[in-house]
Parts: structure tokens; C-alpha cells; sequence
């Protein structure tokens, strides 16, 4: 009887947490940004651990407190948001559904990264940037043209093939 | 729940009261964070060694933030902005992992507003302002390639925190290096003019190398926790050589910055740009102590 109460507890809870939109991606929660990496209950007590994605990630403060307080609106009296840095994120961790809500939104989601970060990292001497194809119109003719944009996790791209400009989540 | 634009998500009801308002009262950085000092390692020693690459990172990116509203593109003003952001991000985490290993349970901001000129451990590179866009390229490179360099043998160190902290700083310079190494070649490679420039800034940035690998006493005795700064002379030397070669640029042998008795930035003998800096760092919360907005 305790046992099932608590598993329904966790999945409630679970459920809660999962749903935090991301505030700079809000067409994303933080399950599908990957950010989430664990909801556990003991007792009466909820723990959720967070990954940020940069490490100056402003975000991360509110999406702590966003947490916090959508849990207690559930009755979640005690909640405790923990911070996890290793492993730290990667851009493989979005979803296949946040992939898909990022292009839907016109925002080109991130390739699987290549396995790099080798002893010493390669210089990358061109600015051109990896291929990405246009979230508006599917054309493979696209040409990155700034390396960082508004946020940190995105960099900028034009297509030649629709006129469009649009932001593209970064292989990091 | 998701949104279909950020409009809409700002303007959700919120209780929290922490909706896209950035000021102080920020959540410490390191908030359920296993930050106990590993078995044999000293905790001030520690706390030393994470004030030496917190303040790199927080005096560099206070420096860049000076850019801000001054670059000659607005895509190189947001680049500016985004790499002065993720060294601001590396040094809270570094500044609270300082005040959790020694004990005394100093904040990032304990740390950034309260200490003097002397008690700054960041080399005097990072400290100095730049003449020109030029000079800030050249600087960000010469500043990118080492700390890469330390941060990708730092995610061995014996200290968990440590690691984590470099393993995710590592992602970051990567792009911060390319950035750098990308307009040294654009302006060295590019018109007399431009490259004329270029050199100006190398040679601004010259005389700050030698202090770069001077190896520390507190890196001695954290061995396995921390860097050797000299390990990594070979591999700058390598990129460097690898971008100036790209760029059609000669390095200028120049001597080194002399420092007072022995002493620079690692033992908080600074140039007479830092005072100026933390006057301004430091101006809001030294006028009005224990101020929140």
C-alpha cells in the first residue's frame, strides 16, 4: 500500500517537473531540453536535479525556482532542486521530441555530435560551420553566418534557397 | 507546458517572483553539489588554485563586457557578449567552489566585490584593456588557447568539482579559440591596413605570454588536482604557430612584462589597469554595501 502510494507520488511529481518550460527555448520543457536528469521522492520530500546547458547559462536560476514553485502549486510542500554538473550536458540529450518541437518552432535542432573533445581539441579555421539543413523549406543550401547568437546554445544561419534567416542549436 | 513564443512565456502568471529579472539574490551556483575536498588535498591550497582561474575568468569577461555597445558589427557584439557570459558562468562556479573548499563559506559575490587589488589572483593579461578590435582578438586568442589548454587536462583533476567545471569549460573555449583564430586571420590576411593592426595587437598582447606558464607553488602541491602551468607551453606554442602561419603573421620575441620583486598577477601584484577595473567592477556594491535589485 506505502509502496504504490509513493510510486504515485513519484510519477506525479515526475510528471510535474517534466512539464517546466526552458525560458529561453520555451517551446521546450526541460525534459525535452534534456536538462532534467533526475525526480526522486522520499518520504514526503521531492529532489530534482538539474543540469545546466552553459555554464553561464542565466536561465538556470529561474528554471530552478519554476520548479520549485509549480511543484508546491502540485502539494509538494518540500522540495529541494539540486545542481548536477558531471556529466555535463551535451546537445545530445534533446529529446526526439524536443528535435521536433525545435523545428517546428523554425529553429534547426542539433545533429548527433561527432565524437571529438580529444587531447588537443582541433582549431577550426573557417567560419563556415557544420551543414545544417533549413527548417523552413528542407533546402541543404544554407550558409552559418555568426557563431553565436542571442542565446548560447544557438548559432546563426541564412538559407541561399528560401531567403531565410534562422537560429540553429548548436553540437556542443 | 510549452509556449509558442517567449512572448507568451513571459507574460505567464507567475508566484515566484523570479521571472526574467536577473539581479541579485541569485542561487548559489554550486546548490547541492557534493563540494567536500577530497581526502589529502589541502582545502586553502584548493581554494587558492580556484581563485587563480575564477579570477582569469571573471576580470577576462569584465573586460570583454566593456565591449559591449562598442563592437564594430552587432554579430561580434553578441559574440563578445555570449564568450563574456560563459567565462562569468566559469568563474561563479569557481569563486563558490573557492569559499566551499577552505571552509570559510564565502559567496561569488564575497569574492568578486569585497577583495582588494592584491588579494586578485588572475594573470595580468586578463586584466589590461585593448586598444582596438585587433587588440581584443589577438588577446582572446592568446587567452582561449591557454585556458583550453589548462581546462582539457583539468578534467582529470583528482577534484570532482573541478573536473566538472572544466569538462564543460572546455566545450566553451572551444568556440571562444575558433572565434579569436578566425578574425587574427580575416585581419592579418586581409588589407595592409588591417593587418598592420593585427600586428599592433600581437604586439600588445606579447610582453603578458611569459607569465602564462610560470608555474606556482600551489600548483606544485596540488599535483593531480591541479594544472602544471608549464605543461601546456608546447601545445600554445603549436596553436599559435598553427593561426599565425594561417594568417601570413610573425610572433614578436619580445621579453616578458617584468613584474615588482619576483612578483605579478598570480601573487596579486597587478598593472595599473586593474584598480581602474575593480573600481568599476566594484563600484555598485562598495556605494551601497548589501544593496539587492
Amino acid at each position: 500500500m506505502v509502496r504504490t502510494l509513493d510510486r504515485a507520488m513519484l510519477v506525479r511529481a515526475r510528471q510535474v517537473a517534466q512539464s517546466v518550460p526552458d525560458p529561453e527555448l520555451p517551446m521546450l520543457t526541460v525534459a525535452d531540453l534534456g536538462i532534467l536528469r533526475d525526480v526522486s521522492v522520499t518520504g514526503t520530500r521531492v529532489v530534482v536535479s538539474l543540469t545546466p546547458t552553459f555554464s553561464g547559462c542565466p536561465a538556470i536560476a529561474e528554471i530552478r525556482a519554476d520548479v520549485a514553485s509549480r511543484l508546491g502549486a502540485a502539494g509538494f510542500a518540500d522540495v529541494e532542486v539540486r545542481t548536477v554538473l558531471s556529466p555535463p550536458w551535451t546537445s545530445d540529450f534533446i529529446s526526439p521530441e524536443g528535435r521536433r518541437k525545435l523545428a517546428e518552432a523554425g529553429i534547426a535542432p542539433p545533429r548527433s555530435r561527432s565524437e571529438s573533445g580529444g587531447d588537443p581539441v582541433p582549431l577550426t579555421l573557417t567560419a563556415a560551420g557544420p551543414r545544417v539543413d533549413c527548417p523552413v523549406c528542407g533546402s541543404a543550401d544554407t550558409a552559418r553566418t555568426a557563431a553565436f547568437s542571442g542565446t548560447a546554445c544557438k548559432d546563426l544561419y541564412r538559407c541561399r534557397a528560401c531567403g531565410e534567416p534562422f537560429e540553429h542549436v548548436k553540437e556542443i | 507546458m510549452g509556449f509558442d513564443t517567449a512572448y507568451e512565456a513571459i507574460t505567464e502568471e507567475s508566484d515566484s517572483g523570479h521571472r526574467w529579472a536577473f539581479g541579485t539574490g541569485f542561487t548559489d551556483p554550486l546548490a547541492g553539489v557534493d563540494t567536500s575536498v577530497p581526502a589529502g588535498v589541502d582545502g586553502a591550497d584548493l581554494a587558492t588554485y580556484c581563485l587563480m582561474l575564477g579570477d582569469d575568468a571573471l576580470i577576462m569577461s569584465h573586460r570583454l563586457q566593456q565591449w559591449l555597445a562598442r563592437a564594430p558589427e552587432l554579430e561580434e557584439e553578441t559574440a563578445i557578449a555570449n564568450i563574456a557570459l560563459d567565462l562569468l558562468g566559469q568563474a561563479r562556479l569557481l569563486l563558490s567552489r573557492a569559499g566551499m573548499a577552505d571552509g570559510s563559506k564565502r559567496t561569488e559575490d564575497d569574492y568578486a566585490f569585497d577583495r582588494t587589488e592584491r588579494e586578485f589572483r588572475n594573470v595580468r593579461l586578463a586584466e589590461v584593456a585593448d586598444a582596438d578590435f585587433a587588440g581584443l582578438v589577438a588577446r582572446l586568442l592568446v587567452f582561449s588557447t591557454w585556458r583550453l589548454a589548462l581546462l582539457v587536462r583539468l578534467r582529470e583533476s583528482a577534484d570532482p568539482v573541478l573536473a566538472a567545471v572544466a569538462a564543460q569549460g572546455v566545450k566553451e573555449l572551444t568556440y571562444h579559440r575558433d572565434y579569436a583564430a578566425q578574425w587574427v586571420i580575416r585581419l592579418g590576411d586581409g588589407t595592409g591596413y588591417s593587418r598592420q593592426r593585427m600586428e599592433a595587437g600581437l604586439a600588445a598582447v606579447a610582453p603578458l605570454v611569459a607569465e602564462l606558464f610560470v608555474p606556482s607553488a600551489v600548483e606544485e602541491r596540488l599535483a593531480g588536482v591541479a594544472v602544471d602551468a608549464a605543461q601546456v607551453r608546447a601545445e600554445f606554442d603549436a596553436v599559435l604557430a598553427q593561426v599565425l602561419a594561417e594568417a601570413g603573421l610573425d610572433w614578436p620575441e619580445v621579453a616578458g612584462l617584468a613584474g615588482v620583486a619576483g612578483q605579478a598577477g598570480r601573487d596579486g601584484v597587478h598593472t595599473e589597469a586593474m584598480g581602474y577595473l575593480l573600481a568599476e567592477l566594484q563600484s555598485v556594491a562598495r556605494a551601497m554595501p548589501g544593496a539587492t535589485w
